[in-house]
C-alpha cells in the first residue's frame, strides 16, 4: 500500500484527470458492447480483439507515413465490414441460440483473431506516434498528454454522433425497434437480419475508432485484447443496457477507480482490481435480481 | 460394413504407431550430428523465437561450410530438428520429451526465454541430455544444481548492476536514490534482485519499487510518482512493452530523471519507434556488434552483423548472436570430448574456456557463463534525429562517453 497519492494533492488531481480521459475511451468500447448486447443478446468476448485489430489499421497507416489520427476515420470504415463479415459467417448462426452458445462462439472468434493477428503482424509490441505533445498544468506538476485529450475528444464526438444517428436515421430507429421487440419489429416490416448485421458492424466500427486511439495513446499487441473486453463488460453490467449516460458515467468511474488502484495498491493490481470489482458487482447484481424474482413469485 | 470400418481404423492406427516408433532418428546419422530445439515460432515470443532460430541456423551453416566437426578422426556436420513450442512452457516440456524419447536426440539447444528454458531443463536433466542454451538468463536456472544445463549468456541479475554502480561512481561514491518498476516475470524479477544487491552494496536507497503487470500498457501512475519524489536513477524492466511504454510516457509526461536504465531496448528498437524521445536511455545488453571479441568462424562482431544482415535482412539483435555462440560452444566441446558419449560431452562442456565473437565463455558450477560482462549502451541522436546505440560501459569497450545527467526536457 502506498498513500503517496494523498500526501501530494497534485498526484490526486493527476490520477483523476488521467482516469477520466481513459474512462471516456473505455466508455466508447463499452457503448458498442451495450448496443449489440441489447439488440442481439450477444456478449461479445472478441470485443477487445476487434479493438486491437482497429489499432493495427492505424499503426499500418502510420508505418506508411500517414498520420495515425486519420485512423479514426479509416479504421471504423474497414472494421464495419469486418464486423458484418463476422456476423454473416458466425454470429447469425448463433444469434437465436442461448447466451452461452454465443459466448462460446465469440470466445472462439477471439482466439482466432489473436492468432491471426500474431501471424500477420508479428508478436512485437507496437505503437503509433502522434507527435501531439503535452499540456502542462500547475507549473508542470500535472501533465496531460495531448494524445489522451485527443482520444477523449474523439470518443465523445463519436458517441454523440451515434446517439443522433440512432434517434434520427431510419436504420437507427430500426435498430431501436428490434432491441425493444424483435418479433413486433419484424411483423411491421423491419428486416431484422439486416439490422443485426448493421448492429454488429457498428459495434466493430466503434472498436475500430477506439483501437486507433489506443495505438496513439498506448501500445498494441495481438494478445492485449482481453482487458478491454473485461472493462467494457463491466461498464455495461454497471450501467445496464441501452443507457448511454450510464455507460459514460460508469466508464469514467472505472477509469478513475483504476488509476487510484494503481497508485494505492500498485500497478500490478490494476487489472486485478477491475476483476475484483466485476465479481463484487456481479454478486451484488445477482442479489438484487434474485430479490426481484422472489417478489414476482 | 461397420466391422470393416473398425478393421480399417485399427490397421491404420497400428501402421501410424509403427512408423512413428521405427523412424526415430539417432543422435548421429551418417555424418550428421542431430541437435534438437523447441523454439517459439508462434505465440507471444515468436519474434525473438525467430531471432534465436536465425542465429542457430547461421552458425550451423557456417560451421558446416568451414569443415564441420571432427570427432574420432571423422568429420561431421550439424543438423537441427526444430519444433514450435507456441511460446507455451507446457508444450515446450512435451516437445523436449518428444525430441529425446521419440526422435532420439541426445544433445539439445535451448528455447527462447527464461520461462521456457525452466520448463525444459528438468526434462533434459532427467535424461542426461546436455543442453546449451542462449536465451534463458533467469538466476533460478543456475541455482537448481542442474548438471547438463549450460548458458552462454550472463545471468539476469547482472543486467543492470553496472548502471547502479556507474550512478554511484558519478555521485562521488555516495549511494543514490533509485526508483524502479519491474514486470512480474522470472526474468525481470531477477533483474530486480540484482538491483537490490547493488543497492545494498553501494548504500543506495530504493524509494519506489513498483511491479508491472503482464498486460502493461500504461505506467503513468509510476511515472507521476517518480516526478513527485525525484530519484537519481529510474530503472525499468518489462520486456519490449515495458521499454516502449516507459519511453513514450516519460516523454509525454516530461519526467526529468538524471539516469534512465532499461532492458530490452534492442528488441524494442527504441530509437526506431521513438526517435529522439529515446535519447539518453541506458540499455543493458548481452552483446553489441562493436565489441572486439574474436573467433575463427565469424571473425568479430562487425563481420557477424554484416553477414547476418546479408542473410536475413536486419541488424542482428543480441538474441541471435548468443544463439550462434551456443553452436560454437557445442562444436568445441564435441571436438575436445572426441566422443558422442553424453557424459563425456557434458564434462567437456563444463571445461569450456574459449573466446567467441560474442564474448568469452566459461561456465560456473551452476552452468551460467561467468566470463562475459554485460554491456551498457546509451541511445544517442544527432541533430538530424538519427539515433544510434553507443557502448558506454564497461570502459574497455566504450565507443562514447556516458552523458550524465540527462538534460531536462525543458532544455532539450
Amino acid at each position: 500500500m502506498d498513500f503517496l497519492i494523498f500526501q501530494v494533492p497534485m498526484l490526486t488531481l493527476q490520477a483523476v484527470l488521467d482516469g477520466l480521459l481513459l474512462g471516456i475511451l473505455f466508455a466508447l468500447i463499452a457503448y458498442g458492447m451495450a448496443l449489440q448486447w441489447g439488440v442481439m443478446n450477444i456478449i461479445n468476448i472478441a470485443q477487445g480483439d476487434l479493438v486491437i485489430l482497429g489499432g493495427y489499421i492505424a499503426y499500418f497507416m502510420y508505418l506508411y507515413g500517414i498520420h495515425p489520427a486519420w485512423g479514426v476515420i479509416v479504421s471504423p470504415i474497414i472494421m464495419y465490414f469486418v464486423g458484418v463479415i463476422i456476423y454473416k459467417l458466425v454470429i447469425n448462426k448463433v444469434v437465436d441460440r442461448d447466451l452461452f452458445i454465443s459466448i462460446l462462439a465469440t470466445f472462439g472468434i477471439s482466439i482466432l483473431f489473436m492468432q491471426l493477428m500474431n501471424f500477420a503482424f508479428g508478436a512485437d509490441v507496437v505503437l503509433a506516434n502522434s507527435g501531439y505533445g503535452t499540456t502542462m498544468l500547475f507549473d508542470n506538476s500535472v501533465t496531460l498528454p495531448n494524445s489522451k485529450i485527443f482520444s477523449a475528444f474523439i470518443s465523445v464526438v463519436f458517441a454523440i454522433g451515434l446517439v443522433i444517428y440512432m434517434k434520427k436515421s431510419k436504420l437507427g430507429r430500426a435498430i431501436r425497434a428490434t432491441a425493444q421487440n424483435a418479433r413486433a419489429a419484424k411483423i411491421l416490416g423491419v428486416d431484422t437480419e439486416k439490422v443485426y448485421a448493421a448492429t454488429f458492424g457498428i459495434n466493430a466500427a466503434l472498436c475500430g475508432v477506439a483501437g486507433a486511439l489506443i495505438s496513439i495513446t498506448f501500445t498494441i499487441h495481438p494478445y492485449m485484447g482481453l482487458p478491454y473486453t473485461i472493462r467494457s463488460f463491466m461498464i455495461v453490467i454497471v450501467a445496464g443496457l441501452g443507457n448511454l449516460p450510464g455507460v459514460a458515467m460508469s466508464g469514467m468511474g472505472l477509469g478513475v477507480f483504476e488509476e487510484f488502484a494503481d497508485y494505492i495498491l500498485g500497478t500490478e493490481f490494476r487489472i486485478g482490481s477491475v476483476f475484483l470489482l466485476l465479481v463484487l458487482i456481479l454478486v451484488y447484481r445477482r442479489f438484487k435480481l434474485s430479490r426481484k424474482r422472489e417478489y414476482l413469485k | 460394413m461397420k466391422i470393416k470400418n473398425i478393421i480399417i481404423t485399427f490397421v491404420s492406427a497400428i501402421a501410424i504407431l509403427f512408423t512413428t516408433s521405427v523412424v526415430s532418428l539417432a543422435k548421429v546419422v551418417g555424418d550428421k550430428i542431430i541437435l534438437g530445439a523447441a523454439i517459439s515460432l508462434t505465440g507471444k515470443y515468436s519474434s525473438n523465437g525467430v531471432h534465436t532460430q536465425n542465429g542457430y541456423n547461421m552458425a550451423v551453416d557456417r560451421i558446416n561450410d568451414m569443415g564441420g566437426i571432427k570427432v574420432g578422426g571423422k568429420t561431421y556436420k550439424f543438423d537441427i530438428i526444430y519444433y514450435d513450442d507456441e511460446s507455451n512452457p507446457k508444450r515446450a516440456a512435451q516437445l523436449a520429451e518428444r525430441l529425446i524419447s521419440q526422435d532420439g536426440v541426445e544433445f539439445m539447444l535451448g528455447p527462447y526465454s527464461s520461462g521456457l528454458t525452466k520448463a525444459i531443463a528438468p526434462v533434459t536433466e532427467k535424461y542426461g541430455v546436455p543442453m546449451v542454451e542462449a536465451n534463458g538468463a533467469s538466476r533460478s536456472l543456475f541455482t537448481k544444481g542442474y548438471k547438463y544445463l549450460f548458458a552462454v549468456l550472463a545471468p539476469a541479475n547482472l543486467y543492470l548492476d553496472v548502471a547502479i554502480e556507474t550512478a554511484v561512481e558519478l555521485n562521488g561514491g555516495k549511494g543514490v536514490r533509485i526508483a524502479q518498476a519491474f514486470e512480474q516475470d522470472a526474468f525481470s524479477q531477477d533483474v530486480r534482485l540484482g538491483i537490490l544487491d547493488a543497492a545494498e552494496r553501494t548504500g543506495s536507497k530504493i524509494i519506489i519499487d513498483d511491479k508491472l503487470p503482464k498486460e502493461l500498457n500504461d505506467m503513468a501512475a509510476t511515472l507521476a510518482k517518480v516526478k513527485a519524489v525525484k530519484p537519481d536513477v529510474l530503472v525499468v524492466s518489462g520486456h519490449t512493452k515495458g521499454a516502449l511504454t516507459a519511453i513514450r510516457q516519460i516523454a509525454e509526461m516530461k519526467v526529468d530523471v538524471p539516469m534512465l536504465a532499461m532492458t530490452h531496448c534492442d528488441a524494442a528498437k527504441l530509437s526506431k519507434q521513438h526517435g529522439k524521445n529515446s535519447q539518453y536511455a541506458l540499455c543493458a545488453s548481452q552483446w553489441h556488434k562493436t565489441l572486439t571479441y574474436k573467433d575463427d568462424f565469424f571473425k568479430d562482431g562487425m563481420t557477424y552483423a554484416a553477414d547476418f544482415e546479408k542473410l536475413f535482412g536486419y541488424d542482428p539483435p543480441y538474441q541471435s548472436a548468443e544463439s550462434s555462440a551456443a553452436l560454437l560452444v557445442f562444436k568445441d566441446a564435441f571436438e575436445r570430448a572426441n566422443s558422442f558419449d553424453q557424459k563425456k560431452v557434458r564434462d567437456a562442456l563444463a571445461d569450456t574456456n574459449m573466446q567467441t565473437f560474442y564474448g568469452n565463455i566459461k561456465f560456473a558450477e551452476g552452468g551460467q557463463n561467468v566470463d562475459k560482462p554485460m554491456v551498457l549502451f546509451q541511445v544517442m541522436c544527432d541533430d538530424a534525429g538519427k539515433c544510434e546505440n553507443k557502448v558506454v560501459a564497461p570502459l574497455k569497450w566504450a565507443s562514447a562517453e556516458l552523458i550524465h545527467p540527462i538534460p531536462k526536457w525543458s532544455e532539450r
